[in-house]
């Protein structure tokens, strides 16, 4: 049981980090980023050049990872929703948008990096084993990293300029708009900042689970659950979903997988129920 | 404005074109491959028009395909189970689809914008790892060797052949999905256009001042609902009987994606917003087979581009050339 449990915390500060950007991007923008399952991979696939081809130290790839999304993210934002936003008449434009991005990171990551299965050397060699826990040291360098790069950012919204005004933003544009927040630049800070984090995230796991050209629509689906069960938009919902799924994963795959495949099903169906009671998630703002 | 006369003129034309004049073309030119892009692209429209309902009442639905998976299945069991004849599992699999979209919708419909979005989504993943669960479905392998759609034969007289007489089942299976697809965006059309469809456009824009003139927001979004699930059912059930055969993994997420896309491209504010973008998402996807591995990457960029241009779909050019558009 403890395994499990750890198993599950393991996952959810990943997944918390996935989540934290989506939310992010919603949050200032209302823009449901369906490409950020792509900027994960992609931001694996950085590391994996940086630390894995190149034999570089691991921390210059992740930052690697981290630059490249972060001014991807900032272009997409100026170039791409800005004017759509202006323009359209629905805002649900936005969506059609962010699936043509999925698909262009899609091919320009099949074409560039291929289809295989990409894996780089372990950053820490050995494993933890303390008798009713098994865990290797390098998931608990990636978990522990992932926590600390959740509390600077967290510390980041609450504490500097820049948090302060992305905050305004995702309270009320308008109001932010009028108080004199510049709303374009924070935007497109808010922009890359939440593909920093998927950059981040997929540099993180690709050093245990590796990466492939394949998994960011499947990504891109779970970031969808976690906001929508910790409530669209609100960072604390982020945090709270991405530990949530983790914990039912890791527990479910131990429970049921004795009647088979069927973790996922059992979790997307008491999603189904759990948001028709709670309509917002656990913390989240009403929309439209 | 259009006057009535002619638009009926109009649609009269388009149907002659579809029914003869394509046919005419592609065995005049021998390009019978083409029957079968031809059929696909009628199919999808009809589920992406079911996906423009929703968009109609305020709701973006990325759950079409869970309905199409559900009617293919419905049709298939009903063929194979139990004997029935094809033709009638099409409004049946459409029924069950819409069934189905009651139940589901009367909880997920109370939730609106990206939560709304993201539950569809998901629940197009329940379809799919369901159908690998029930027995019924037969797991993963599927319900192959369906068999091709029987006679329609009212006494002696046979309205429809059986369709394993004919030399070329495909020509037989586009003009079934075509006249389907002229039924399914009449119907769209006249409901647009009734009192209902007025009611929609209350709903697509103000809830609760619509709820507070004594409008039935509740009973309307189950409707819609249920006709834009009923429009997938029917696109599943006729797609299993053209490829003989339905998986789980027939209509995936990347489907329900792409009905969403094909509505936007058209326009989300014209009927024939879905067939249009259906159509040129459809047929330029396979225009660009030929690229090879940069397909998708063309495709892609193809698609920002025209969202940058035309950030309200294809149709809107009918605006910018000052008419006013035959909604």
């Amino acid at each position: 049981m403890e395994q499990v449990i750890v198993n599950g915390l393991y996952l959810g500060a990943q997944y918390a980090l996935i989540a934290l950007g989506l939310t992010l991007i919603f949050a200032l923008m209302n823009v449901l980023n369906f490409a950020h399952g792509q900027m994960y991979v992609l931001g694996g696939f950085v590391t994996y050049t940086v630390y894995g081809q190149f034999h570089l130290p691991f921390v210059l790839a992740l930052l690697c990872s981290a630059v490249t999304l972060a001014i991807l993210g900032a272009l997409i934002e100026k170039f791409l929703f800005r004017p759509v936003i202006r323009r359209s008449k629905r805002e649900e434009s936005t969506m059609l948008l962010a699936a043509a991005i999925a698909f262009l990171f899609d091919a320009v990551i099949l074409l560039v990096f291929g289809e295989k299965q990409r894996g780089v050397p372990k950053i820490v060699n050995g494993i933890l084993n303390t008798g009713t826990i098994v865990i290797p040291y390098d998931k608990i360098v990636v978990g522990v990293l992932a926590v600390l790069i959740i509390a600077a950012f967290m510390a980041f919204m609450q504490f500097s300029r820049t948090g302060r005004a992305m905050r305004a933003l995702a309270q009320d544009r308008q109001a932010a708009q009028l108080m004199g927040v510049n709303v374009h630049r924070y935007s497109m800070i808010g922009f890359a900042l939440g593909a920093l984090l998927a950059g981040v995230v997929g540099g993180l796991l690709v050093t245990i689970v590796g990466v492939n050209s394949g998994i960011g629509g499947p990504i891109s689906t779970k970031a969808f659950m976690m906001v929508m069960i910790g409530g669209a938009g609100v960072v604390g919902g982020a945090i709270a979903g991405g530990f949530i799924l983790g914990m039912l994963e890791a527990v479910g795959l131990s429970v049921l997988h004795s009647y088979g495949d069927i973790t996922y099903l059992v979790i997307f169906a008491s999603l189904m129920v759990f948001l028709s009671v709670r309509p917002n998630g656990l913390m989240g703002k009403p929309w439209g | 404005m259009i006057p009535p006369s002619l638009k009926i003129a109009g649609a009269v034309v388009f149907a002659l074109v579809l029914l003869a004049g394509v046919p005419l073309v592609l065995n005049a030119t021998g390009r019978f491959d083409l029957y079968y892009t031809l059929t696909l692209i009628s199919l999808l429209a009809i589920a992406s028009a079911g996906v423009w309902i929703t968009f109609y009442i305020g709701r973006i639905n990325i759950g079409q395909a869970a309905y199409a998976l559900i009617g293919g299945y419905a049709s298939a069991i009903l063929v194979t189970g139990y004997g029935w004849s094809f033709w009638l599992t099409i409004p049946a699999a459409g029924l069950v689809a819409a069934a189905v979209a009651v139940v589901i919708g009367l909880p997920i419909l109370r939730l609106r914008g990206v939560y709304f979005a993201m539950v569809t989504l998901v629940s197009t993943e329940v379809a799919r790892l369901t159908a690998l669960a029930l027995p019924i479905t037969n797991g993963a392998k599927g319900m192959v060797s369906l068999p091709l759609p029987g006679p329609i034969a009212i006494g002696p007289l046979t309205i429809v052949p059986d369709f394993s007489t004919l030399d070329n089942p495909r020509v037989a299976f586009y003009l079934l999905s075509v006249i389907v697809m002229l039924l399914a965006f009449a119907g769209v059309y006249r409901l647009v256009h009734s009192r209902i469809g007025r009611l929609f456009v209350a709903l697509q824009q103000n809830e609760e001042l619509a709820s507070s003139m004594g409008v039935n927001i509740a009973g309307l979004r189950i409707i819609a609902y249920a006709i834009s699930s009923f429009l997938g059912g029917i696109t599943g059930a006729i797609f299993s009987a053209v490829s003989q055969s339905v998986y789980p993994s027939s209509f995936t997420t990347a489907d329900s994606i792409n009905f969403m896309l094909n509505c936007f491209l058209g326009g989300l504010g014209y009927v024939f917003g879905p067939l249009v973008g259906t159509f040129v998402l459809r047929f330029g996807w396979e225009l660009l087979f030929q690229m090879a591995q940069f397909q998708l990457l063309i495709y892609a960029a193809v698609l920002i581009a025209l969202m940058l241009v035309l950030p309200n779909g294809i149709l809107s050019l009918i605006d910018l050339r000052g008419r006013k558009a035959a909604r």
